[in-house]
């Protein structure tokens, strides 16, 4: 008798933990859902509208769906209407854009790697200062160099060209590459350097055929974390180019702005979307290295 | 001519001395250890051999030539390292044949080196595996392959099994032991482990806090500590310092534990020195292995002590006794039952003593 009621009581228990469960489970989701709606609204207008005819957009809403998948206000984003003068697309300046985030890219990447390999693998004696003196090149507001920086860009005579812009992107690239590399190769042990000392190996040749290899992760990391910043840059673009030399972002803001007539929203979406796009694809391909290097890097093991 | 030979060695790391004139010879293929707590010193050592660490003070011959100021490729040494420090990237093969590659050995000789090495270490079946598909004994094994191949002067080791659990350990052990069997070749090999050390070392350097405090062979480490680090250090439970006076009457010398009366004769002891013993303060060491249950020898020592604690470890069982309010340790067989809280007749092994002054903590 005692141990049915017991049991009884134990059901009602499990049932009430049930119905707890269910409905924390239930308000969870409910939370996540209008979450994920904030943060996909605003992409989901821009997609919609730069479908949309002007036409369309003058009369629906601003979350109407369009009437069918029309591209062209993205042919003009991209290659403009066909006339002369001030007719602004992005073509040109995307490739501007190319032309400038792979090299700076590249080698940001590359002196950072070199510069953690030697700040681990090589101790001298001040390197913590020379680590604490180039981690501050992570806190500098950019506007506090641009005038330095504009007169170095004019004695070297480059101002107002892409390879100025290399060069910009790639001496404030320096600190946060040098940063990654550093940690990652802390977690690389030491003893790696010393058997190929002991083997006769050279300090290129340790750097290029042993630490390289293994740098897969945190070299993807940098990348995205490099073509990020330096694609989504229109601070120094904006300073240090104008006209037929300008990046994207700058293309895309002149383009926005300039518009004489009437505002053709449809075709701004689409620019903006153009200028985001290849952020994007960087990240979807690497992604998955993004997290997993930036935690190898920064716990070991 | 000596392999190995370290002259007035010092080097600091900062304000910080990590050794102090230190001085050490090899001869060829001889087995040397170097022994000691963590942060003695012991690695800096090696990796000064190596020419991985600068030196401060005092010169490294390899072979009577002075190699202090060469880079570590150069003089003819192979380290082996805890952590393996396989390269990652490349193969087995690779791994073992990159130094050879270094050095612009011929094609030829590198095939024939790494057939011989790798047959002879029993990794021929894994050339094309990568450090990362290996377990942790093979990972060993490439890494002692690798320095094989090269054919040094001099091996060194550095705390090449503490990665390995316990049972590989000891396998690994037996097998480098073998390998210097075989080989004959001259080696330095640093560990905190003291049963490695006695197990493998043809003579072991025990260091602590940057000197070497006793440079002998196993046997008189063991025997013969020079001072009590060392008899501390070797053997565990390590060996009974037991502080107290010795006493001169009538040309025998004996001793007597502070707050105690009874006395224990040591006229068997070798001393370094046969003067000014009396009332002189010293300890009195003795293994917890040398304190007996049955009388064994003629010269044996015999006591009654109160036994305090016991500690059963299934073949033997380590028991605490009280001499003189100095706590004693002895190791018996787990077979020999002793009352706790009771006198107990036990018997000490006078042969196998140790006599240190208790100031300047030397052997006397």
């Amino acid at each position: 008798m005692q141990d049915n009621l017991k049991s009884s009581s134990y059901q009602q228990l499990e049932q009430k933990s049930k119905y707890t469960n269910m409905f924390l489970r239930w308000f969870l989701y409910f939370v996540l859902i209008i979450f994920a709606s904030y943060f996909i609204f605003p992409l989901y207008v821009m997609v919609v509208t730069s479908l949309k005819t002007m036409e369309e957009i003058r009369q629906g809403t601003l979350l109407s769906w369009p009437s069918g998948l029309n591209f062209d206000s993205w042919a003009v984003a991209w290659g403009g209407r066909g006339y002369g003068a001030g007719d602004t697309f992005l073509k040109p300046y995307f490739w501007n854009s190319i032309k400038m985030v792979v090299p700076a890219v590249f080698f940001s990447t590359f002196i950072g790697a070199m510069t953690g390999y030697v700040l681990t693998k090589w101790r001298f004696k001040g390197d913590s200062w020379v680590f604490l003196f180039l981690l501050f090149g992570c806190f500098i507001p950019f506007q506090a160099i641009l005038l330095p920086m504009a007169r170095t860009l004019g004695a070297l005579g480059i101002s107002n060209s892409i390879v100025g812009l290399v060069l910009v992107h790639t001496v404030y690239g320096i600190p946060f590459t040098t940063l990654f590399f550093r940690n990652y190769y802390v977690s690389v042990p030491t003893e790696l350097v010393k058997a190929a000392r002991i083997d006769g190996a050279g300090f290129f040749k340790i750097f290029f055929k042993i630490l390289l290899p293994i740098s897969a992760p945190i070299i993807v990391v940098t990348i995205i974390w490099q073509f990020t910043q330096i694609w989504n840059d229109f601070l120094f673009g904006s300073t240090f180019s104008f006209g037929e030399a300008a990046p994207i972002q700058v293309a895309l803001n002149n383009m926005v702005l300039s518009s004489t007539s009437v505002k053709e929203y449809n075709v701004d979406m689409a620019s903006a979307i153009i200028a985001g796009v290849p952020t994007l694809i960087v990240y979807v391909l690497a992604g998955k290295y993004f997290i997993r290097g930036l935690t190898s890097g920064a716990v070991k093991g | 001519m000596k392999t190995l030979k370290i002259e007035d060695l010092s080097k600091n790391f900062g304000s910080t001395e990590v050794l102090r004139k230190i001085n050490l010879e090899i001869d060829e293929g001889n087995f040397l250890v170097l022994l000691g707590p963590s942060g003695c010193g012991k690695s800096t050592l090696l990796n000064i051999i190596a020419g991985l660490e600068t030196i401060n003070e005092g010169n490294v011959f390899i072979d009577d030539y002075n190699v202090s100021k060469v880079e570590p490729k150069d003089r003819n040494i192979a380290m082996v390292f805890q952590s393996y420090a396989l390269y990652p990237s490349m193969n087995v093969r690779e791994n073992m044949i990159f130094g050879l590659k270094q050095a612009k050995t011929s094609k030829e000789k590198i095939e024939q080196q790494l057939e011989k090495v790798s047959k002879f270490l029993q990794v021929d079946q894994l050339l094309e595996r990568k450090p990362s598909q290996l377990s942790g004994g093979q990972r060993q094994r490439v890494a002692i392959g690798r320095a094989l191949v090269r054919e040094p002067r001099i091996f060194l080791f550095d705390e090449p099994l503490s990665n390995l659990d316990a049972k590989l350990r000891v396998e690994m052990r037996r097998e480098i032991k073998k390998l210097h069997q075989q080989l004959k070749t001259t080696v330095v090999y640093v560990t905190h482990d003291q049963t490695e050390a006695m197990s493998l070392g043809t003579r072991i350097a025990i260091m602590n806090h940057g000197v070497i405090q006793q440079n002998d062979t196993p046997e008189n480490i063991y025997n013969k500590p020079s001072n009590t680090f060392v008899a501390d250090f070797i053997g565990s439970p390590s060996m009974n310092l037991i502080k107290g006076t010795l006493k001169e009457s009538s040309g025998e010398i004996s001793f007597t534990a502070s707050e105690s009366n009874f006395e224990i004769p040591v006229k068997g002891y070798e001393f370094k020195e046969k003067s000014n013993l009396n009332n002189k303060e010293v300890f009195f060491g003795v293994r917890p292995e040398h304190i007996y249950f049955k009388k064994s020898n003629e010269s044996d020592f015999e006591v009654s002590l109160r036994a305090d604690l016991s500690e059963y470890i299934g073949h033997e069982q380590i028991m605490t006794f009280d001499y003189a309010n100095q706590e004693i340790l002895a190791k018996f067989p787990s077979t020999i039952k002793i009352e706790l809280a009771k006198e107990t007749k036990l018997y000490f092994d006078l042969t196998q003593t140790s006599l240190f002054d208790a100031k300047t903590k030397e052997r006397i």
